[in-house]
């Protein structure tokens, strides 16, 4: 039963394994789904889906699937014209409704193909043909539990509206994120090492030891685990970069708070860079690039930031800088590439979006450096790439 | 299964529930299967748990998870300390080794020979192989304990009611045995219902007001914290001991400091109201 929703939802990328839709075939053939469209779209979702990231894409499936049930292409149009006007909205007690014949899925579309054909003309109220306001299954702001909306605005919402109205969007994982996301992204930035003195009592051991012994008490000490991992993060800003002037920013205060790093360095640039990087937003304090390579060991993991767009010669000239007074004797290239050559990992993120890489400068860049897009999915890779032994 | 069974928890007096998390709590007991519940902070994920019990009578136990916090704790602590202290001090009888077999909080609710809620609160804090050590007894709903060679079966397997903050991202293994809930922030509508099941007597005008000050602060993304319903509520009941009528809710926002928990947000607030927007909060860039 509905094996093609199941790899509907696969190809929306949504990972649904087989064990998940045994439990709901499971579910179903207890009847757990009451033969409701709006109760199956929930149940499914529930044992089906186990991320809200995944909502959207879930909804899109959902939609693409059983889109034609909400409105049956051969429905002719003066058809749907009539059903978006309701002449009269009912209001039925409880008892009524479920007094009213429930019908399966495929025996209510079976009837509403039949009826379609047999039915001639407009029709209003009443309990049998397709029309507005009337108890029958089909048709508009009527009432049935197991019905079929056709076209008009559904008085009690239906299952496919609310896939459509897709407000799960924002739960996605390619969607843009909060400090928050970024902060549990770079968490997984760490590599645990017992370093230091032996100063910390071991007490698993010391327990088992001692017991081994009879009670005569030994006691076991190792070095702490710490974190070794070393961040350095370089910025674009300015320029192109100021509509992702929030999103950088929260980037930076991620990685900023973050407290376990054993150390965090961070420097700033104006669309790539040169002789020099920057202290401060303001780009007035300058630290010659080639004493930073000097100085810092070459263990750090590197993120740079920017959107890798500029004009060609700023990469590639001579003296290609936007500042004439940087007058950089080597082109911006060289000096990515001897950033690329020192350190043993380093990741470009790209705010833009993915659709737009195909620059000539962004292609440059993207050979040199590994090129992720900045979003929970790309800083994710980013984070995998950056802890990937060589 | 008729209706009746299955449509178990439809929430309490106390606790209003939509309509697709009532269903998601029947389909999990129906199924037997763990119900795993994410959402905002404040919209009342741990206190499903407690009203599910509530609602349908068992009694629940709960098992806060922290960062330390082990899949074996759960289950059943071996006491050694106390036995070695005891053989050197004490007077028990050291050989039986069952009275330092002390059961965990999961291990309780697979005595207990009723039916009981198990809340496994916050599992995300934990370690990352914390669900996987856990999957085959929740599969099962037992375990051995090898000191005494016992296994401990449940005769009711217990409703498992498990949150998370999405902290860590939890193993796919385990996922895939549970049904999973987000719990959406909850519309004017809904919020209307909860806030009267909390303040029957509030004034429609006041609690009008109140919602559309809510959903105003709630709308501005530029918040580090948007305030949640458990924040709302506390708000309301400042407002109402302090006896603020509607007319003057509409200009000012008192109690501020109940909504917002963030310097950032409080800063924003008051350089938005003064027309600067939030000049202390922006970062600039040229």
């Amino acid at each position: 039963m509905f094996t093609d929703f199941y790899y509907t939802l696969r190809k929306r990328r949504v990972p649904v394994s087989i064990t998940e839709w045994m439990t709901l075939m499971d579910a179903l053939s207890q009847g757990l789904a009451s033969s409701s469209l709006n109760v199956f779209y929930y149940l499914a979702r529930s044992i089906l889906v186990k991320s809200e990231a995944y909502f959207d894409q879930y909804d899109l499936a959902f939609q693409e699937y059983f889109q034609g049930i909400e409105t049956p292409p051969e429905l002719r149009d003066e058809i749907l014209e009539w059903l978006n006007n309701p002449i009269n909205r009912i209001q039925l007690t409880e008892e009524e409704i479920a007094e009213l014949e429930r019908m399966n899925f495929d025996e209510l579309m079976e009837t509403f193909k039949q009826r379609m054909r047999e039915q001639k003309e407009r029709h209003d109220g009443g309990d049998r043909w397709i029309g507005t306001g009337g108890t029958s299954p089909f048709g508009n702001s009527g009432i049935n539990p197991a019905g079929i909306r056709v076209g008009g605005q559904s008085m009690n919402r239906s299952a496919i509206q609310v896939a459509k109205e897709r407000k799960f969007r924002n739960y996605r994982n390619d969607a843009v994120l909060d400090v928050r996301h970024f902060q549990i992204a770079l968490k997984r930035l760490r590599r645990l090492s017992r370093i230091g003195p032996e100063d910390e009592l071991d007490i698993d051991v010391t327990i088992d030891r001692t017991c081994k012994n009879a009670g005569e008490i030994e006691l076991i000490w190792r070095r702490q685990r710490k974190n070794a991992v070393k961040l350095l993060l370089l910025m674009d800003v300015g320029g192109s970069m100021s509509p992702y002037a929030k999103l950088c920013s929260r980037l930076f205060s991620a990685a900023h708070s973050a407290t376990h790093f054993k150390d965090f360095q961070h420097f700033y640039f104006h669309n790539c860079i040169y002789d020099n990087l920057y202290r401060d937003i303001e780009r007035k304090e300058p630290t010659s690039t080639t004493h930073l390579l000097n100085t810092m060991e070459s263990g750090y993991k590197v993120i740079i930031l920017g959107d890798a767009c500029m004009a060609r010669e700023e990469l590639a000239m001579k003296y290609g800088a936007i500042y004439y007074y940087e007058r950089n004797e080597l082109p911006g290239i060289a000096w990515l590439q001897r950033i690329s050559d020192h350190f043993t990992h380093v990741v470009w993120l790209n705010p833009e979006d993915l659709s737009q890489w195909n620059h000539p400068t962004i292609n440059m860049i993207g050979r040199i450096f590994p090129m992720f897009e900045l979003t929970l999915e790309g800083l994710d890779a980013a984070v995998s790439k950056l802890i990937c032994k060589v | 299964m008729d209706k009746k069974k299955f449509d178990q928890f439809m929430g309490t007096h106390k606790y209003i529930v939509s309509e697709p998390l009532g269903n998601a709590v029947n389909v999990s007991i129906a199924l037997q299967r763990p119900m795993l519940v994410k959402g905002e902070p404040g919209t009342g994920k741990t206190l499903l748990a407690h009203n599910i019990a509530l609602a349908l009578g068992k009694e629940l136990i709960v098992w806060n998870i922290k960062s330390t916090s082990k899949a074996q704790e759960g289950l059943y602590i071996y006491d050694t300390v106390q036995r070695l202290n005891d053989s050197r001090f004490g007077d028990k009888d050291v050989s039986d080794i069952k009275q330092y077999i002390k059961l965990g909080k999961l291990g309780m609710a697979f005595a207990s020979s009723e039916q009981v809620v198990i809340l496994i609160d916050e599992i995300d804090k934990a370690d990352v192989e914390f669900p996987n050590d856990l999957l085959n007894e929740l599969d099962e709903m037992s375990f051995h304990i090898h000191e005494t060679n016992e296994t401990i079966k449940t005769k009711q397997r217990p409703i498992v009611v498990i949150t998370s903050n999405s902290e860590k991202e939890l193993p796919d293994a385990f996922l895939r045995r549970c049904i999973f809930h987000y719990i959406e922030f909850p519309d004017e509508e809904l919020m209307e219902e909860i806030v009267m099941v909390h303040f029957p007597d509030i004034k429609t005008k006041l609690l009008r007001e109140v919602l559309k000050k809510f959903y105003w602060l709630r709308s501005i993304n530029e918040f580090r914290k948007k305030p949640s319903t458990s924040e709302l509520l506390d708000w309301i009941q400042a407002l109402i001991a302090s006896g603020i009528s509607h007319k003057e809710l509409s200009d000012v926002i008192p109690f501020l400091g109940v909504l917002l928990k963030k310097e950032a947000d409080y800063d924003y607030l008051s350089g938005k109201k003064t027309g600067i927007l939030g000049t202390q909060n922006r970062y600039k860039w040229e």
